[in-house]
């Protein structure tokens, strides 16, 4: 009796994710589900983009052909938008920012494909947001030293240090739940209209799909870079 | 009597899972606001409009935060059903 709320539809809705195979671990089942494939095919993806771009590069020519265009105008974007927020600690994080946002943004996307969104599983964004909270803590703990870290803490009164604590926890939760939540919602809502409504889900769909993976998509990858820089370039900011 | 007792659980869960989603009130006026404000702004010098274009999106999309998690929330009681036995 589980599965009564959608016991009628409950065949053509598919949106959750599915395990391929499993295996044995120490004792412990461990599955590999579609994100890991969608995960790897992105991977794959990028692996190949950045590998043509090497050799574009390493064979650059004065008057750049098409694909050197591309990658160059990729970079140069990239470079601008951290610069633009980060400053003078733009150099040492330009790898990672740049990194996650290609991962994000092709993540996202990848609905557009038929795969379902890696980031609309929470162990990957998670596991994104982990990674900016130790670069942040990492870093103030790196420029601010112990004391500026512990009179960061103690804001305005001493006593303020456990709210501090929870608002510092609550970092990567809510960047991380940001990105899967609005992924999961529009990965969600194209299953109910292609489950429900597969008898005239014909061109229009299309719009929607616009809307959830290209628009949402590309402004939660901005939304998410965006943030990571600033908690990053406040990290490194000393208080003098 | 245990099957009336998931049916039970499974019609609150849906109740909730509506009553969450009341949630997106919230975002709805305040990126409301955001873009009534960034409309004026754009107004007054339209040759700002693509900084103030992303600085809307920005903050609009952080102020989102909130009605996704009562999103979240309805996701949760629909699909995992966490309260059934």
């Amino acid at each position: 009796m589980g599965q009564g709320i959608m016991l009628s539809a409950s065949q053509d809705i598919d949106f959750m994710i599915h395990g391929v195979f499993s295996y044995e671990l120490f004792g412990q089942t461990v599955w590999i589900t579609t994100t890991h494939v969608c995960v790897l095919i992105v991977m794959l993806v990028i692996i190949g983009f950045s590998i043509a771009a090497g050799r574009a590069a390493k064979h650059a020519s004065d008057v750049p052909g098409t694909f050197q265009n591309i990658a160059e105008m990729v970079v140069e974007m990239l470079d601008k938008m951290i610069g633009g927020v980060m400053g003078k600690f733009s150099p040492r994080f330009r790898n990672y920012i740049g990194t996650i946002f290609i991962f994000i943004l092709l993540s996202n996307i990848s609905g557009l494909f038929g795969l379902r969104p890696p980031t609309a599983d929470y162990g990957v964004t998670l596991a994104l947001g982990i990674i900016t909270f130790t670069l942040i803590h990492f870093n103030k703990f790196k420029h601010q030293k112990v004391k500026g870290v512990i009179a960061g803490l103690c804001d305005p009164w001493p006593i303020w240090a456990p709210i501090n604590v929870i608002g510092d926890v609550a970092v990567p939760i809510s960047l991380s739940l940001r990105l899967f939540a609005n992924v999961l919602s529009g990965t969600v809502m194209l299953a109910l209209v292609y489950g429900l409504l597969s008898k005239i889900a014909i061109v229009w769909p299309a719009a929607l799909h616009v809307y959830f993976d290209l628009f949402s998509g590309a402004i939660q990858t901005y939304v998410f870079c965006m943030l990571t820089m600033t908690y990053i370039t406040d990290a490194c900011t000393t208080g003098e | 009597m245990g099957e009336f007792n998931t049916n039970f659980i499974l019609g609150c869960s849906a109740i909730g899972a509506g009553l969450a989603v009341i949630a997106g009130i919230g975002p709805g006026v305040g990126q409301g606001i955001a873009a009534g404000h960034a409309a004026a702004a754009v107004g007054r010098n339209p040759g700002a409009k693509s900084d103030v274009t992303s600085t809307m999106l920005l903050g609009q999309a952080v102020a989102e935060t909130t009605g996704l998690y009562g999103l979240l929330i309805a996701m949760l009681l629909l699909f995992v059903k966490p309260l059934v036995p």
